[in-house]
C-alpha cells in the first residue's frame, strides 16, 4: 500500500550543493555519461544560437519586401503581410470573419466535448452540442442563408479547411472504425469477410490513391448530371481511410480485454451491445487511447494531401502566398516554419490531451 | 438472520421440482470429445459438487448451463427453457441462472457498487435507487458493504470473490452455478468466500459447483458428482460418495485429493 511506504529522506544541504550533487549524479556520473554531457552541450551551443539569431534577432515583421531584403535573418514580414491568406485561403476576403468565427465555434466545441472526462456532467451535452455546431459552422461556411453570402466550398481553405477535414474525419471515422472493428470479430461470415475485406484494401491504398479515386475517377461512374462536391469526395476518402486504421488499433484494444469479461456480461444476461457498451468497449477504448490519437495525428496531417486534388488546405494556403507575388517566393522557410508550427501546435496538444486522458481514466483503479 | 443462526441452520431439504434436466448432452471440440451422453437431473433448492480430474468436462459442463459453451447434441433445459440456438431462450436463461467465475470477472472500470447494480438496471431495468439498495443488501450479506465505493484492483481476492458472488445474487437468481470459485484464492481467503457459499446453501439456493473443497461438499451437498473423461462416473450423496466409492476411478481420485 502507498501510505505504507517510508518516504526518502528530505534532501539536506542548501540549494547551491543539491544543484552540484544532482549535476553530479545525472551529468557526470561516468566517464562517458559526462562525455555525452559535454558533446550534448556543444551541439547546442552549435545549433541554438544561429537559429534565434534567425528567428528573433535578425528577423522583421514588416510586412514589405524592402524591409525583408534589408535583414539577414528570417522575414515574418511575409507571414505578416499574408495572414490571412494563409489562414483563410481564397475565401472572399470582406467575408472571413464567417471561416474565423467558424473556427471558434468548433474549438469551443471541442474544448467543451475534451472537458467531459473531468466534468461528467457535460458528458450529456456532448451530441446536442454537435447537432447544433456543424449546422452553424455550415451555415457559416457556405451562407447562402440568413443574410449571408453563399461561398462555394472550392473557395474555402487555409486553417479551417485543415480543420474541418480533419475534426468532420475523426467524429465520422470513429464509430465507422468501431463498427469495423466489431465486425471482423463478428460471427455471421458475411458481416466478418465484408469487413476484413474492406479494412485490407482501404488500408493497402495510399490515401492519395484514395482521394485521387474519389476526385477522378468516382465520378466517371455517376450518371450524367449527377455529381457529388468535391470537397465532400474528399471529406468520405478521408473517413473511410482513417477508419480502416482505426478498425485496426480497436481490434487490438478488444482482443486485449480478457475473455472472462465477455463471459461475466453473459452470464448476468447482458445482450451483445450492452455488453460492448457498458463493459468492453470502456476498457478497450481506454487500453488503446495512444495508438487512436496516434491515427488521429497522422490523419490531421495526412489532409494537407487534398492539395492535389486542388483544395488549398493550411499548407496549400501556404505556397499560394508564396507564389501570389514572385517577390516573396524565396521566403517559402519562413512560410513552411510557420505552417509547421500551427500543425506543431495542433498535434502536440492532441498528444497532452491523449496523457491526460489516460491519465484521467486510470485513477481509482488498479492500484 | 445473524451469522452464527445460519450456520447452525440445516440445510431444507430441495423440493421434487427438477429446475435442470440434461438429456444425454455431448459436444465436441474438434475431434476431441469433452462431454459424453451426460445425465444429470437437478431439482429445485439442491445443491450439488461437481469433482474430477482436469480435463475431466466438468467446468464444460456447468458453463453449458447458461450457454457459455454450446453442446451438440442432447438436451438441456433449465428452468423449464430449453438451451438451444434459440437468443430469446438463451437471455430468458441467463436472467435466471448466474455464475461465479474462478477469476472473478469483475469489472475493473466500474466500482463495486457499479459492478453490482449493472445488470439489476440493464436487464431486470430495476430503477437506480432500488437496484443500490439491492446491491448495498448483497454486499452485506457478504460482509463488505464498507468496500462499496472502491475498485475491484484495491481488493484482495477473498473479496473480490465474495463481490462476485454478491454480484450474481443481486440478479436475484434460481440457480447458481460456481466454477471453481475458490481455485484461484490464497489459502487463508478461502474460507470466506466458503462460509457465504454455505450460508447460501443453506438458505436454500439450488447450487451447482465445481469444486475440489471437499469439507465443503460434506457439509452441504445433496449430491456430489465424480467426472472423469467427459463422463459422470459416479454420483451420489455425500456419506456414500466419500465412506463407499464404488468405481476405481472414483477411488483413485479420492485417495489423490484427500491424502494430503
Amino acid at each position: 500500500m502507498a501510505n505504507s511506504l517510508k518516504l526518502p529522506p528530505g534532501p539536506v544541504g542548501t540549494v547551491g550543493q543539491r544543484s552540484v550533487t544532482w549535476v553530479r549524479k545525472n551529468l557526470f556520473n561516468s566517464w562517458f555519461n559526462s562525455l555525452l554531457t559535454l558533446l550534448s552541450i556543444a551541439f547546442v551551443l552549435w545549433i541554438v544560437p544561429p537559429i534565434i539569431e534567425w528567428a528573433f534577432v535578425n528577423s522583421t515583421l514588416t510586412p514589405s519586401i524592402d524591409a525583408c531584403r534589408a535583414v539577414t535573418g528570417a522575414c515574418w514580414g511575409f507571414i505578416n503581410a499574408n495572414l490571412r491568406l494563409i489562414l483563410f485561403g481564397v475565401y472572399p476576403y470582406d467575408e472571413q470573419w464567417r471561416p474565423l468565427l467558424a473556427m471558434i465555434v468548433l474549438f469551443g466545441v471541442i474544448i467543451a466535448s475534451l472537458a467531459g472526462v473531468k466534468y461528467p456532467r457535460m458528458q450529456k451535452l456532448i451530441i446536442p452540442m454537435w447537432v447544433v455546431g456543424i449546422p452553424v459552422i455550415a451555415i457559416l461556411m457556405w451562407g447562402g442563408m440568413l443574410g449571408l453570402t453563399y461561398v462555394q466550398n472550392s473557395s474555402w481553405g487555409g486553417l479551417p479547411l485543415t480543420l474541418i477535414l480533419s475534426t468532420i474525419g475523426i467524429v465520422f471515422a470513429f464509430p465507422l472504425g468501431l463498427l469495423l472493428a466489431l465486425g471482423r470479430q463478428s460471427n455471421m461470415p458475411a458481416i466478418k469477410t465484408l469487413s476484413v475485406v474492406y479494412i485490407e484494401v482501404i488500408r493497402g491504398v495510399p490515401l492519395i490513391t484514395v482521394l485521387f479515386m474519389a476526385s477522378v475517377m468516382f465520378p466517371l461512374f455517376l450518371p450524367d448530371g449527377v455529381s457529388i462536391d468535391k470537397l465532400l469526395r474528399a471529406q468520405i476518402g478521408i473517413i473511410l481511410f482513417t477508419a480502416a486504421y482505426l478498425a485496426e488499433v480497436f481490434r487490438g484494444g478488444l482482443q486485449a480485454v480478457p475473455r472472462g469479461q465477455f463471459e461475466a456480461g453473459d452470464s448476468l444476461g447482458l445482450s451483445y451491445w450492452q455488453s460492448m457498451r457498458l463493459i468492453i468497449l470502456p476498457q478497450a477504448l481506454r487500453l488503446v487511447i495512444p495508438p487512436t490519437v496516434n491515427s488521429f495525428i497522422s490523419m490531421l496531417k495526412d489532409t494537407t494531401l487534398v492539395v492535389i486534388i486542388g483544395l488549398f488546405d493550411l499548407l496549400g494556403a501556404v505556397k499560394l502566398a508564396l507564389r501570389s507575388d514572385p517577390a516573396w517566393t524565396r521566403y517559402y522557410v519562413e512560410g513552411y516554419v510557420f505552417a509547421a508550427a500551427i500543425f506543431f501546435l495542433i498535434c502536440y496538444s492532441m498528444g497532452r490531451y491523449s496523457a491526460y486522458l489516460e491519465k484521467e481514466l486510470r485513477k481509482g483503479e488498479r492500484r | 438472520m445473524t451469522a452464527t443462526e445460519t450456520m447452525n441452520k440445516v440445510a431444507p431439504p430441495p423440493s421434487d421440482e427438477d429446475v435442470i434436466t440434461i438429456n444425454k448432452a455431448n459436444k465436441w471440440y474438434g475431434n476431441f470429445h469433452v462431454l459424453k451422453d451426460v445425465d444429470l437431473t437437478v431439482r429445485k433448492g439442491e445443491r450439488i459438487v461437481i469433482c474430477g480430474p482436469s480435463g475431466s468436462g466438468k467446468s464444460t459442463l456447468i458453463r453449458c448451463l447458461n450457454r457459455l459453451e454450446a453442446y451438440q447434441t442432447g438436451e438441456i433445459t433449465v428452468d423449464g427453457i430449453l438451451l438451444g440456438d434459440d437468443v430469446k431462450n438463451i437471455e430468458a436463461v441467463r436472467r435466471e441462472v448466474c455464475m461465479v467465475f474462478q477469476h472473478f470477472n469483475l469489472f475493473p472500470h466500474m466500482t463495486v457498487l457499479e459492478n453490482l447494480t449493472l445488470a439489476p438496471i440493464w436487464v431486470r431495468k430495476t430503477p437506480k435507487k432500488e437496484a443500490i439498495e439491492l446491491a448495498m443488501h448483497y454486499l452485506q450479506r457478504v460482509r463488505i458493504a464498507e468496500q462499496a465505493h472502491k475498485f475491484p484492483g484495491q481488493l484482495s481476492g477473498g473479496q473480490q470473490q465474495r463481490v462476485a458472488i454478491a454480484r450474481s445474487l443481486c440478479m436475484q437468481p434460481k440457480i447458481m452455478l460456481f466454477d471453481e470459485p475458490t481455485s484461484a484464492l490464497d489459502p487463508e481467503m478461502v474460507k470466506e468466500v466458503l462460509d457465504v457459499m454455505v450460508e447460501l446453501a443453506k438458505e436454500g439456493m439450488t447450487m451447482l459447483c465445481v469444486t475440489h473443497e471437499m469439507g465443503f461438499a460434506k457439509e452441504v451437498a445433496d449430491r456430489v458428482v465424480f467426472m472423469d473423461a467427459g463422463e459422470i462416473v459416479e454420483m451420489g450423496e455425500p456419506h456414500d460418495f466419500f465412506d463407499n466409492p464404488k468405481s476405481d476411478r472414483t477411488k483413485l481420485f479420492l485417495s489423490q485429493i484427500l491424502s494430503h
